[in-house]
């Protein structure tokens, strides 16, 4: 981020510098001045909304705080997360969080890459699939959400008229799961294949004819050329759409509730809340959240080496 | 990644054609439907039928007779617009000095925002939950637009700060050597050069706001401040008999408006925004 506009900066540096070394000084005090003044609010924002909730959660989670129950409130050190990491309701919701972000990021990789080629070398009709595939990633989820509940109710439904008679899939966990990985994999498609899409524009068309000469086929050409050097454009995509699916919600909410076991982990916290008004245990599970997000980012950017976008070296295509 | 060298044939351009044509249905089906669903009449709401067999108004003539909706309208309307303005004018203040001044904590700065963006929200809502009771903010505006700036300051930074490389820097060199100080450079100059950058960054993170239903759901408790995708879950019929899937659908299409308005003018720059930014709202 910094390094581009380093440049410029360099030769007016120098030639100010040999004359008058205190004005320089002034400048370059007057510069750091007005770089912090602009960055305070942006910064102050982010940090108290997001810094003193979550140590503040850490500190509920040590505590029996129960709305409905206000007087027993009491410190009691780590029973929180015992009592919810031995309750079966947390594990299946941790599971179905893991299941669904797994198979809908891979089905989405593969279909982003599909969509991103196909808008990458059609000329005709581009303008046209771009500004339709666009309309998923803004529509808001909730309403996608609802489209896909009375899609799939029966009665309302134009998909379930097409199973078979009595058949209503959102009362039941495994159609449930598929109609969410349906829904999730449908809204966020479009988003992977813009990023996909950026990465593809690297990929020298050069290169590709020169394969081609020398024989390599398509899929060939497709593996050991534009995967590799979009390997960092795809990374990214992955770490930004693998943590975004962990938090999956809004589509579960409206489509099942949580009911029959298809809970996400955050739909459990927030039913936690809403429902029961357990702020102990509620933010025992922000905080389980919260260490299992940071997990998934370290493993991305440690172990696969996923440039963070901003950073100096990557993320800038 | 076929027929990279010669013509292409006609047999091929049907094939991306249909390609084409697929990925369209693809992403036109849902809404379609909810289209459709919103037409229907309270008869025909049930019979299954991709494509109305009678079509009406009463779905939305029912939803702007309540002001249970108009009123998560405004809500939504005046949480987004407002949050929207605050987060690009700080975003943009935020970039400026990222893109261009040299000062410490830059870095830090980069990071917090880079955390936040992967921030899992659903932490925040037990804790914000507890201290909006404690501070007076549970189910009021201000509730709901502190976090939306929050976490639409690190997509507005990460656009901006991309748009901003692209400025001809010298204008701002030249301004300063007419005297102008680096605050004036930056309003005089770089400021209206940067205008179609800001505007895209405000329609993403307006997309963002307006689409949010976690927060939404979860620290609202009434009409006071419940956006339309959480008024929505709280829909009944006009009487307790009825389906409310036809309000639903009535008011899903339109908080779907302005989002399809944006797309068919600004494609090309909300595509440039996002990839330059590589952060998702």
């Amino acid at each position: 981020m910094t390094r581009t506009t380093e440049p410029p900066a360099t030769p007016a540096k120098q030639v100010a510098a040999s004359p008058r070394k205190a004005a320089l000084s002034e400048g370059k005090k007057a510069e750091r001045k007005l770089g912090l003044l602009l960055c305070a609010p942006a910064a102050l924002i982010m940090v108290a909304v997001t810094g003193w909730p979550i140590i503040y959660s850490f500190w509920l989670s040590l505590q029996r705080y129960d709305l409905k129950f206000p007087d027993d409130r009491e410190f009691i050190w780590f029973d929180n997360y015992v009592a919810v990491l031995s309750s079966p309701y947390w594990w299946n919701a941790m599971w179905v969080t893991v299941l669904l972000t797994v198979v809908s990021v891979a089905i989405e990789l593969v279909l982003g890459m599909a969509l991103a080629l196909l808008m990458h070398r059609t000329l005709v009709g581009r303008g046209i699939v771009r500004t339709s595939s666009l309309i998923p990633y803004g529509l808001v989820t909730v309403v996608a959400a609802f489209s896909w509940r009375f899609a799939w109710t029966p009665g309302t439904g134009y998909l379930v008229a097409l199973m078979e008679e009595g058949s209503a899939p959102l009362t039941e966990k495994v159609p449930s799961l598929l109609i969410i990985t349906l829904a999730e994999v449908w809204k966020t498609t479009p988003f992977m294949a813009l990023l996909l899409m950026a990465g593809l524009a690297l990929v020298p068309d050069d290169l590709l004819k020169a394969a081609a000469m020398d024989g390599a086929g398509g899929w060939q050409r497709f593996l050991k050329i534009t995967v590799p050097i979009m390997k960092p454009a795809i990374l990214v995509a992955l770490l930004f759409r693998t943590l975004d699916a962990f938090r999956v919600f809004d589509n579960i909410y409206v489509l099942t509730s949580g009911s029959n076991g298809t809970s996400s982990v955050s739909v459990i916290a927030a039913n936690n809340l809403i429902r029961g008004l357990n702020l102990g245990i509620g933010s025992t599970m922000s905080v389980l959240i919260f260490i299992a997000v940071a997990i998934i980012a370290f493993v991305f950017i440690k172990v696969f080496g996923t440039a963070a976008p901003g950073s100096d070296e990557g993320g800038r295509r | 990644m076929a027929g990279i060298s010669g013509a292409e044939t006609k047999a091929k351009r049907i094939g991306w054609g249909l390609l084409n044509t697929v990925a369209v249905i693809y992403a036109l089906v849902p809404v379609l439907w909810i289209v459709s669903l919103s037409f229907k009449s309270s008869a025909t709401l049930t019979d299954g039928n991709f494509i109305p067999r009678e079509w009406s108004f009463d779905n939305y003539r029912n939803i702007f007779a309540t002001t249970e909706f108009i009123r998560a309208l405004v809500n939504s309307i005046g949480i987004a617009v407002i949050a929207t303005a605050i987060a690009v004018v700080f975003g943009t203040m935020a970039a400026y000095a990222i893109a261009r001044l040299d000062f410490p904590g830059k870095r830090l700065l980069v990071g917090i925002s880079l955390l936040i963006a992967m921030f899992p929200q659903i932490s925040l809502v037990s804790p914000l939950f507890d201290i909006e009771r404690a501070l007076g903010l549970f189910d009021t505006w201000p509730g709901l637009i502190l976090p939306y700036i929050t976490f639409a300051l690190p997509l507005a930074i990460y656009t901006l700060s991309a748009f901003f490389r692209e400025i001809p820097w010298e204008l701002e060199k030249a301004a300063k050597m007419d005297g102008a100080t680096p605050a004036q450079a930056f309003q005089k100059v770089i400021a209206p050069l940067a205008a179609p950058g800001v505007f895209t960054t405000a329609i993403l993170v307006f997309i963002f706001c307006w689409n949010d239903f976690l927060f939404a759901i979860t620290l609202t408790s009434t009409e006071a401040s419940r956006t339309v995708p959480a008024a929505l879950s709280f829909f009944t019929g006009s009487s307790q008999f009825e389906d409310p899937a036809g309000s639903i659908a009535a008011a899903a299409v339109v908080i779907t408006i302005p989002i399809i308005l944006f797309v068919l003018f600004f494609q090309r720059r909300i595509v440039a925004g996002l990839t330059s930014g590589a952060v998702k709202g």
